[in-house]
C-alpha cells in the first residue's frame, strides 16, 4: 500500500439476502484529500460507509484503514477514525460538554486531554456559549457541528460523514462546509458519502460516483465535467446561417443549434480548447462575432451522464431525516 | 490492565436517573397507589371476610398490609427491571447506541454498567418503597434490633439485587433486538402478567390450580418475595389464616436459584449486544 494512501479498498461486496447493495467496488482515499462518494438514495453509499465503520461486518473484499486491515484489526481501525452518523445520533439528555467527554471516555482518553480537546472543539464549531446546554436545546445545525466536535474528539486520521448536511437549510450547509474544510486543512483526511450535487462539487477534491452498488468513475469535479465535454458555446455572429454551414462538421463541435440571436455549439471535449478555433476560423471568413458564452456542465449533467438518469436533489430528501 | 469503562456507562445512566426525576417518582407512584388503595382496602375486607385465624401459641400473625407489602416491593423491581430495557431500543433508535457500538470500547461494558445501575435503582426503590410501607403502617421487622433491621435490610437487597439483573438482562435482549416501542411494549406486558399472578405477590399460591402451582414454585419472583418476607417478617409467622414457615435452607435454595437465573439472563443479553447490527 502506498503511504500517501489511507484508505484501500479492493473488491468490496456486500449483500443483504439476495439483494446485492455493494457490488465490487474498488477505490483509495488519499490521505489529507476530502474524498465523496456521490449517489442517490439506495445507491449503496450507506451499507459501504457502514462497513468502513465496523458497523457492519465485511463480508467480501479487503479494506484497510491507517495501515489496520480492517478484517483483522477493527479495533485498530475504530481507534483511528472519527464518524458523524447519518441521522441525529446524541444523547438528548446530555449537556454539549458531557456529550463530548462521554466519547473521550469511550475511548479512553485521559481526563486533562479530554478537558483541553473539549475547549479547542467547541471553539472551532462555536458552540464555547452553548457548553452546558443540553442536546435536545440545539437547532439542527448545532447539532451537527456537535456531532462533528465528537467525530474530532480523538484526533482521528480520517473523518467519516454520512450525508452530512440532510436535512439542513442552505446557509447551515455552507456553514457545515467552511467547519469541514477548515478540519481539513489542519490534516484530516475526510470521507463522506452525499446525494447532493454541489456538497459533492463544492467540498471534495475527488468523487466517486456510485450507482447501484457500483463505483461509475472516480475523479477531481473538474475532471469529470471536462471528461464529459458537451460544453456549451452560445455565439451572436452578424451572420447565422453562414456561421452555421462554417461550423458543421469542425472538429469537436457535435451538434449546432439556433438559438435567439446566435447559435449554440455542443462541443465533444473541452470546450475552451476549442473555441479558440471557432472564433479564429469564424473571422478569417469574415464573420463579426459579437457574444461568447461558454457554459460548463454542472455535476448534474455529469451524473446523468454517466449513470443515464437524473439524481432526484434537494427537497425530497429533506424529509428523510425525520422519516427514519 | 481492567477494562473500567463500564463505570463511564454506569454513570451516564445514573446521571440521567437523578436529573430528571420523572422515572425516580414514576416508579414509586405504582406501589404506593397498590399499598395505598389496594392493600388498604383488602386489609379491610380480609379482617371482615375472614377473622383472623386462630393464633398459634410464640407465632406471630401477620395483618394482610404487612403480608402484601413484601410482594408490592417485589413487583416494582420486577416492573422497574422489565420495561428497563427500552432505553436500550430508544438508545439504538434516537440515542447514542451508534457512538457505542463503533467505538473501541468492548461491547460487553454495556451491560455490566447497564446492569450496575439497574441495582442501585432497584436498592433506592426497594427501600423506598419499604419506608413507605412501614408509615403506612406494614408490621416489618417486628421487635428487631437496629443491627438485626440492618442485616435484614441488606439481605432483602441482595435478593433484589439478583433479582434486577436477571429481569433488566431479559429486558436489554428483548429491546436490543426490537425495532419498534410497541413491540416492546407488548413483549414485555406479555411476560409481567403471568409472573405477577402466578406468585404469592398478594396471595398465598396455596389457593392456585395444582400446574399453576407448580408453575409458581419456578417464577424468580416468588423467591424473591420468599426473601424478603424471610428478612422483613420472620421465618415463622401466619396471615391471613395460614401458617408460614421459611426455613434456612429454603431461603438458601431461593437465593441460589435467583443467582443461577440472573446468571443465566446476564449471559444471554452478553451474547445479544456482541451479536447485534447497529447500522
Amino acid at each position: 500500500m502506498p503511504d500517501d494512501n489511507i484508505i484501500e479498498v479492493k473488491g468490496l461486496s456486500h449483500s443483504y439476502g439476495d439483494f446485492e447493495a455493494v457490488r465490487h467496488i474498488t477505490f483509495s482515499v488519499r490521505r489529507g484529500e476530502i474524498f465523496s462518494f456521490l449517489g442517490p438514495n439506495g445507491a449503496g453509499k450507506s451499507t459501504a460507509i457502514n462497513i468502513l465503520i465496523t458497523l457492519l461486518k465485511i463480508q467480501k473484499g479487503d479494506i484497510i484503514i491507517s495501515g489496520y486491515e480492517l478484517s483483522k484489526e477493527p479495533q485498530g481501525v475504530r481507534e483511528s477514525i472519527g464518524i458523524v452518523f447519518q441521522e441525529i445520533t446524541l444523547d438528548r439528555d446530555m449537556t454539549v460538554e458531557e456529550t463530548l467527554q462521554f466519547h473521550g471516555r469511550l475511548y479512553s482518553m485521559k481526563t486533562e486531554e479530554i478537558k483541553s480537546r473539549t475547549d479547542e472543539l467547541l471553539e472551532l464549531v462555536e458552540l464555547n456559549d452553548k457548553r452546558d446546554k443540553y442536546t435536545k436545546e440545539l437547532s439542527g445545525g448545532m447539532k451537527r457541528r456537535l456531532e462533528i466536535a465528537r467525530g474530532l474528539m480523538t484526533r482521528p486520521e480520517v473523518l467519516f460523514l454520512d450525508e452530512p448536511t440532510i436535512g439542513l437549510d442552505p446557509q447551515t450547509r455552507r456553514k457545515t462546509w467552511e467547519y469541514l474544510r477548515n478540519v481539513n486543512r489542519e490534516g484530516t483526511t475526510i470521507f463522506l458519502t452525499t446525494h447532493y450535487m454541489d456538497e459533492a462539487d463544492i467540498l471534495s477534491d475527488r468523487i466517486s460516483i456510485i450507482d447501484h452498488g457500483k463505483i461509475i468513475i472516480t475523479g477531481t469535479p473538474q475532471e469529470l465535467k471536462n471528461n464529459l465535454g458537451n460544453d456549451l458555446i452560445y455565439l451572436q455572429t452578424s451572420d447565422i446561417k453562414n456561421s452555421e454551414r462554417i461550423l458543421t462538421g469542425f472538429p469537436g463541435v457535435k451538434d449546432i443549434r439556433e438559438k435567439n440571436k446566435g447559435i449554440v455549439l455542443t462541443t465533444d471535449r473541452d470546450g475552451t480548447r476549442i473555441l479558440p478555433e471557432v472564433v479564429k476560423t469564424l473571422e478569417d471568413n469574415g464573420i463579426l462575432i459579437e457574444a461568447v458564452n461558454l457554459k460548463k456542465p454542472s455535476m448534474d449533467n455529469v451524473f446523468m451522464h454517466y449513470t443515464g438518469r437524473e439524481l432526484r436533489d434537494g427537497t425530497d430528501s429533506n424529509n428523510r431525516r425525520e422519516q427514519q | 490492565m481492567a477494562d473500567l469503562r463500564f463505570l463511564y456507562i454506569y454513570k451516564r445512566d445514573m446521571t440521567r436517573y437523578f436529573r430528571f426525576k420523572t422515572q425516580l417518582l414514576s416508579s414509586l407512584l405504582m406501589p404506593a397507589l397498590w399499598l395505598a388503595f389496594f392493600g388498604m382496602a383488602m386489609t379491610g375486607n380480609f379482617e371482615r371476610i375472614m377473622p383472623a385465624g386462630d393464633a398459634i401459641a410464640g407465632v406471630p400473625q401477620i395483618d394482610y398490609l404487612t403480608f402484601m407489602c413484601a410482594g408490592i416491593i417485589a413487583v416494582t423491581i420486577l416492573f422497574t427491571n422489565i420495561y428497563g430495557g427500552f432505553f436500550f431500543l430508544f438508545d439504538k433508535n434516537w440515542g447514542i447506541l451508534r457512538e457505542i457500538v463503533a467505538s473501541p470500547m468492548p461491547r460487553k461494558n454495556l451491560i455490566l454498567g447497564f446492569c450496575m445501575s439497574g441495582i442501585t435503582k432497584s436498592c433506592i426503590q426497594a427501600t423506598i418503597v419499604l419506608i413507605f410501607g412501614i408509615l403506612l403502617g406494614v408490621s416489618f421487622f417486628g421487635g428487631y434490633s437496629l443491627l438485626r433491621i440492618i442485616l435484614s435490610v441488606a439481605g432483602i437487597l441482595s435478593f433484589v439485587s439478583l433479582f434486577a439483573i436477571a429481569f433488566l438482562c431479559i429486558s436489554a435482549s428483548i429491546g436490543l433486538r426490537m425495532e419498534s416501542a410497541e413491540g416492546f411494549q407488548g413483549v414485555t406486558t406479555l411476560l409481567t402478567m403471568p409472573l405477577f399472578f402466578m406468585s404469592n405477590a398478594l396471595y398465598p399460591t396455596n389457593g392456585l390450580h395444582g400446574l399453576l402451582q407448580t408453575a409458581s414454585a419456578f417464577n424468580p419472583l416468588t423467591h424473591l418475595i420468599n426473601g424478603i418476607r424471610y428478612f422483613a417478617i420472620g421465618n415463622d409467622f401466619t396471615a391471613i389464616g395460614l401458617h408460614f414457615i421459611y426455613s434456612t435452607g429454603d431461603i438458601l435454595i431461593s437465593f441460589v436459584y435467583l443467582a443461577i437465573f440472573a446468571l443465566l439472563m446476564f449471559a444471554v443479553a452478553f451474547k445479544t449486544v456482541e451479536s447485534i447490527v447497529v447500522t
